[in-house]
């Protein structure tokens, strides 16, 4: 399985991680791209602003793409994530993931997006008109 | 001894800087070390969760903490 796991501080290349995992083993790729929503609860998002534990953002994201190998017969994970300031309808996140069959592909790349939510150390600020907020900081 | 504690969103902010310093007792553990940080920084306790991560990895047990370990904060994430 080939593994390509990444964090940028500039825009991502949606092109790139599709032919990351596009070997002729692959006869389904999923690709999940989480972008930038425009508003939040119904206010306007000006912008995100990105930041990461980067050696632990790192790990944790290739400890998920290779949990994910031993549960699904993958053939490749590329994970992309961004840092930095990021404005609405720009791509924070692409998981691509390559597998002989569909649902491998598909039911793996679910798991790594959802596990990634949950555990890796990376946050975002949404930054609003009157205000900004950590996501998730508060119960 | 002195330990340095790197922070995060959130935490970053209510710590006022990337990198902490606290001086602990030798022999402190990740527990010992979440009390003291609760002193110093109140608002870290309204907080949904706040996990600590030695040397990159999560702590589920206390660890004593040894002098050049990297810690960290863990504010609840919110990547993707």
């Amino acid at each position: 399985m080939t593994l390509d796991i990444q964090i940028f501080d500039t825009p991502l290349d949606l092109a790139y991680c599709v032919r990351s995992v596009s070997d002729a083993g692959s006869g389904g790729i999923q690709v999940f791209i989480g972008n930038v929503r425009n508003q939040t609860a119904g206010k306007t998002v000006l912008r995100l602003e990105y930041e990461a534990y980067h050696s632990m953002a790192l790990r944790e994201m290739e400890k998920i793409a290779n949990e994910a190998g031993r549960r699904w017969d993958i053939t490749g994970v590329v994970v992309h994530h961004r840092t930095g300031i990021l404005s609405a309808g720009e791509t924070a996140v692409i998981v691509a993931v390559g597998a002989a069959h569909r649902h491998a592909a598909i039911d793996a790349c679910r798991y790594i997006i959802d596990t990634l939510k949950a555990t890796v150390p990376i946050w975002k600020k949404e930054v609003f008109e009157d205000g900004a907020v950590w996501v998730s900081a508060f119960p | 001894m002195k330990v340095d504690i790197l922070t995060f969103g959130i935490a970053r902010e209510i710590c006022g800087g990337r990198l902490i310093q606290i001086d602990v007792e030798a022999g402190t553990d990740t527990d010992g070390l979440r009390l003291l940080l609760a002193e110093r920084y109140p608002a870290l306790s309204g907080l949904a969760q706040l996990n600590i991560a030695v040397n990159s990895e999560y702590v589920t047990e206390p660890v004593t903490l040894h002098p050049g370990d990297e810690i960290a904060i863990i504010p609840p994430v919110s990547g993707g």
